[in-house]
């Protein structure tokens, strides 16, 4: 993997000529940001504006990496549905980028994968086979098996029972430790956990909000966390 | 359908039949009873199992041939938008044109022989499969084109490993229908000029008013199309069940 770099998307998003959002975002090299607003704010549009992926809007504005390279081939991205494959096995779906690209895929690194994410004695399950814990660990196997500097998640752990959500998140945090990452979420206390920095987004723009000392993954029950997660509710509360 | 229900059913319309030969009266040369129809597709058990071949074979032929030109032209499509945008209206206006019309012509540029009744065949299950397959390509989670562009997948690629295995039931419902449609175009086909087949055993039964024996050569080619049915049913399910991981 090449060393992380930092982030920067500034500028005016219109969707269907009426302007949506004004962001200037600064995503920390080797840090996770965690991305909070409202629904419809354009949270999601932000994540594809990174991946290159279409939007149906217009992006007035600069997308850049710091070390001056192009973001092609370095992003790597996790959704809220784990889209794994039904009709592979599990050990497959965490290869399915190699064979995309229509390389041969290093099963013995995918295999060394599933034994960290705690799969490995279901490698050749099918996924309907796995909860939806199970799965969203498979999911995490696939996004490192990419093994990209960059990575952007869209609120992969929402539709996780609370237990396996906390568990997800220590997990990815192990996982993902030294990339950069965006972490879109609704979860006051999920960003409260990981998030070396937050920034909110709202029509007026985005802000930078202040996270609790303690470095990432934070206690759940740590006092600091649950007060920079309480505080963080209720702004969000007032600002609808 | 569990066996026992088949059988109930057959049992049921041959009681039917009987009971209508019984209450009209109609002579044997206009409704044979099942008993007579019976003892014809016995005594002529030789002359309809060697014309059954045949049809059978037109039918299978044009069901491979069929599926394979469907499934092929529907990846096609998929892949290229200009040809999505050309080929789809021309596709349409090509259902307006009854293919039962053009069987002359068949016959006329492919001969008498199996070839004219394959393309007939072909011709009558292509758009079926085409149609259900391109639909299920193009139905392909959005979700799966975010994660593919992501990963830096080809067109081709994304339409080999996630596409097509996505869209295998969408074209077991495709083969489905053509399972239904593929005896007819055979037989028509053997209609309209052949010297083989249950269509032409047919027609030449009852030009010599043996309509005991025609009722046969139909009951069989019934036979022949409900096997047809089933096997295609177990292919489709076997699909279904690859594409959900069963």
């Amino acid at each position: 993997m090449t060393p992380p770099p930092g982030i920067t998307l500034a500028g005016d998003y219109a969707l269907g000529g009426a302007p949506l959002f004004r962001a200037n975002l600064h995503l920390r090299a080797g840090e996770w940001t965690c991305l909070l607003g409202r629904s419809g704010t354009g949270k999601t549009t932000i994540l594809r504006l990174l991946l290159g992926l279409p939007t149906g809007g217009h992006f007035a504005g600069q997308i850049a990496a710091t070390d001056g390279a192009s973001l092609q081939n370095r992003v790597s991205y996790m959704a809220q549905s784990d889209l794994l494959l039904p009709w592979l096995n599990v050990l497959d779906n965490v290869c399915i980028g190699a064979r995309l690209r229509g390389t041969i895929p290093d099963r013995a690194r995918a295999a060394e994968l599933l034994r960290r994410v705690g799969l490995s004695g279901a490698a050749h399950h099918m996924p309907r086979q796995l909860s939806g814990g199970m799965r969203q660990r498979a999911a995490l196997a696939r996004t490192l098996c990419e093994d990209r500097p960059v990575v952007l998640l869209d609120e992969p752990f929402s539709a996780l029972d609370a237990g396996t959500r906390a568990d997800m998140q220590d997990l990815a945090a192990q996982a993902l430790a030294g990339r950069t990452v965006l972490l879109v979420t609704h979860d006051p206390a999920e960003a409260a956990r990981l998030a070396h920095q937050i920034v909110l987004l709202s029509p007026q723009g985005t802000a930078v909000w202040p996270t609790a000392p303690q470095s990432p993954p934070r206690a759940i029950d740590a006092p600091d966390t649950i007060a920079s997660q309480s505080r963080l509710l209720a702004h969000l509360r007032c600002a609808a | 359908m569990r066996g026992r229900d088949i059988l109930a059913a057959v049992l049921l319309a041959l009681a039917l039949w009987q009971a209508a030969v019984t209450l009209t009266g109609a002579p044997h040369f206009i409704l044979p009873s099942p008993l007579r129809v019976m003892q014809a597709a016995w005594a002529s058990r030789v002359l309809i199992a060697q014309n059954a071949w045949v049809t059978g074979i037109e039918v299978l032929l044009g069901l491979i041939l069929g599926t394979v030109l469907g499934a092929a032209t529907a990846i096609g499509l998929a892949l290229s938008k200009r040809a999505e945008r050309l080929m789809l209206p021309l596709l349409v206006f090509s259902q307006a044109v009854p293919v039962f019309a053009l069987a002359p012509l068949l016959t006329l540029w492919f001969g008498y022989g199996m070839g004219s009744k394959i393309v007939m065949t072909v011709l009558i299950i292509f758009f079926p499969v085409t149609s259900a397959f391109h639909d299920g390509l193009r139905r392909a989670a959005p979700g799966y084109h975010d994660l593919a562009a992501t990963m830096g997948a080809s067109r081709w690629r994304f339409m080999r490993h996630i596409a097509i295995p996505q869209a295998l039931p969408a074209l077991g419902t495709g083969l489905r229908l053509a399972a239904v449609y593929a005896p007819i175009g055979a037989v028509i086909g053997e209609w309209v000029g052949a010297s083989r087949g249950l269509g032409y055993l047919m027609l030449l039964a009852n030009g010599r008013a043996k309509i005991d024996l025609m009722f046969a050569a139909l009951i069989v080619l019934a036979c022949l199309t409900v096997a047809l049915h089933l096997g295609v049913g177990k292919l489709a399910d076997r699909l279904s069940r690859y594409a959900h991981g069963d």
